[in-house]
């Protein structure tokens, strides 16, 4: 029988274009620092470390090796994972898993990404295939802009629509104090910022930042012994989509449909947008968040829009998204989902300080990566059965 | 083999990654290089909790995890605690081969500096021997800073 798991500490760096004071190793110190000192436990009790980010950002091929002064892996089990865009929210997924075996107490989850360090679209287009897609495929920007299109013809969706996401996003921000970018924007200044790639400007999309996060897993055995407030991981879903990007369905995220789908069965979610209490979405570009919400459920098809501008996802509706700013404001690639998942488990704890949603009781996080695939994680205050 | 490549050439198709990249030295690593590029010293960082000077000097202890800010000045005199000899050829070489390097224990400091040996015969390199590092007249802020380490006269 598995054990069930629960968060019991966070921590996360502050977020810039460039943290030149530090190097990486310092960086990820910074962050496994903050999630010792929130939980009061010291090196000695973790008994599993598990690290992340996307190698080709820092041209660092071993960083479970390298990173182990920060990380505190010596002479402990240390376990690399990289998964693109869902870096972050796979280790999540991995925590809840090797501590859910059994065979491990209390994992420290480490996701973290300094991409200063080199050309981010020039590393990324590393990932898809030499022969097909790298000739003719724009990198991250290009692959979310030919859904945006899609998403526009389908359903009449403006980008207008999708800027009122951003608005919401970078007010949301300036009440986090790790976030990168910390300056409300208007829906004329998002508008009117350089197009990217058509229909995506510069304002609708997430900055490239240097930072790190690190979130605490403990089983049940000790869990309720390291803090008054877990935050208990009541199932998560995890689907791959294709190889190439000329295969993928662009009429709404498949994986995320899917992945949610999956999630609510398990934890017997009825109704999400009644039942959850506030999401965390890994969310690179403003279309995605009216698209995903409606891939994940929350409304009809075309219909994120309306519930977007009724005010239903701000910080005083009915299901707050993104109450941190999310990726729209802060972006260190391998730390994203992580970061997710942290701010989830604050929201749940009652230490998210100036952007707290009240009572939260069900939450949920997301990953996005590669070839338009998800990760989805739901929170509960309550101990799953 | 498969029977197709009798009739159809198989393609290799050849590019290249080619991506620039820049690196944050950090605190300790910028104090280290800076001393060394101004000054021809080398400094390690010691943890008063388990007595350990490290070289390079790291901002963490990696035993205790106890946050490191007292400098000690290291060697510059060392001992050579192992070493080899390359023979072989590589891109990637700092030197052309044949040269010798080893594992270099300074003065005062607990953990070894790797660095290349020169001004000194293949035959004559022995473990346990005094070296002493060369340094470089212009000096640019890299671990290169010191050429090379030869043996004490």
């Amino acid at each position: 029988m598995a054990k069930r798991v629960a968060i019991v500490g966070t921590g996360q760096t502050y977020h810039k274009s460039k943290r030149l004071d530090v190097n990486g190793v310092e960086l990820i110190h910074e962050a496994v620092a903050r999630a010792l000192e929130d939980t009061e436990l010291t090196r000695d009790d973790i008994d599993l470390v598990i690290i992340g980010n996307m190698d080709h950002f820092e041209g660092i091929n071993y960083v479970d090796m390298w990173s182990i002064d920060g990380s505190g892996g010596f002479m402990k089990p240390t376990i690399k994972l990289t998964t693109g865009g869902t870096t972050g929210s796979t280790l999540a997924i991995a925590g809840y898993h090797m501590v859910a075996s059994g065979l491990f107490n209390k994992a420290l989850v480490i996701g973290w990404e300094k991409n200063s360090e080199s050309d981010t679209t020039a590393a990324i287009n590393t990932a898809f295939d030499p022969i097909w897609d790298r000739l003719t495929f724009a990198g991250a920007i290009g692959a979310l802009a030919v859904e945006a299109s899609a998403y526009m013809d389908d359903y009449g969706i403006t980008e207008r629509d999708a800027a009122r996401v951003v608005v919401r996003d970078r007010k949301n921000a300036c009440n986090n104090p790790y976030a990168h970018l910390r300056k409300e924007v208007t829906i004329e200044e998002v508008l009117s910022s350089p197009m990217l790639c058509d229909p995506v400007k510069l304002l609708d999309m997430c900055p490239r930042s240097d930072g790190a996060c690190a979130v605490i897993f403990a089983s049940e055995d000790v869990a309720e012994k390291i803090t008054d407030t877990p935050v208990w991981i009541w199932g998560t879903a995890n689907r791959h989509l294709y190889s190439y990007i000329n295969d993928v369905n662009f009429h709404g995220l498949q994986s995320l449909k899917n992945a949610s789908m999956e999630l609510y069965q398990k934890c017997g979610i009825k109704e999400p947008l009644k039942e959850i209490d506030v999401i965390e979405l890994y969310q690179p570009y403003s279309f995605g968040g009216l698209l995903w919400l409606e891939s994940m459920g929350l409304c009809k098809e075309g219909e994120a829009p309306k519930l977007v501008w009724d005010g239903v996802t701000d910080m005083d509706g009915e299901l707050p998204v993104n109450p941190s700013g999310g990726v729209i404001a802060t972006n260190p690639i391998g730390a994203t989902g992580l970061i997710r998942c942290a701010e989830v488990a604050r929201q749940m704890m009652g230490k998210a300080g100036e952007h707290q949603v009240p009572n939260v009781k069900i939450a949920i996080s997301t990953g996005f990566g590669g070839c338009m695939w998800s990760d989805i994680l739901l929170y509960g205050k309550d101990k799953p059965y | 083999m498969n029977k197709w490549l009798e009739t159809v050439e198989p393609l290799v198709y050849e590019s290249r990654i080619k991506v620039p990249y820049t690196w944050s030295v950090g605190e300790v690593g910028s104090r280290f290089l800076i001393e060394l590029r101004d000054h021809k010293k080398i400094y390690g960082t010691r943890c008063p909790k388990c007595n350990i000077v490290y070289l390079p000097p790291r901002k963490t202890c990696s035993q205790c995890f106890f946050n490191l800010d007292e400098w000690v000045e290291v060697g510059p005199q060392g001992t050579l605690i192992t070493y080899t000899l390359v023979h072989y050829e590589s891109s990637m070489m700092p030197m052309k081969s044949p040269f010798a390097y080893g594992i270099i224990l300074l003065d005062k400091a607990n953990t070894g500096l790797v660095h290349l040996l020169d001004e000194v015969k293949s035959e004559e390199i022995k473990t346990g021997m005094r070296v002493e590092p060369v340094f470089k007249d212009e000096r640019t802020g890299d671990i290169m800073d010191i050429r090379y380490f030869r043996p004490v006269r």
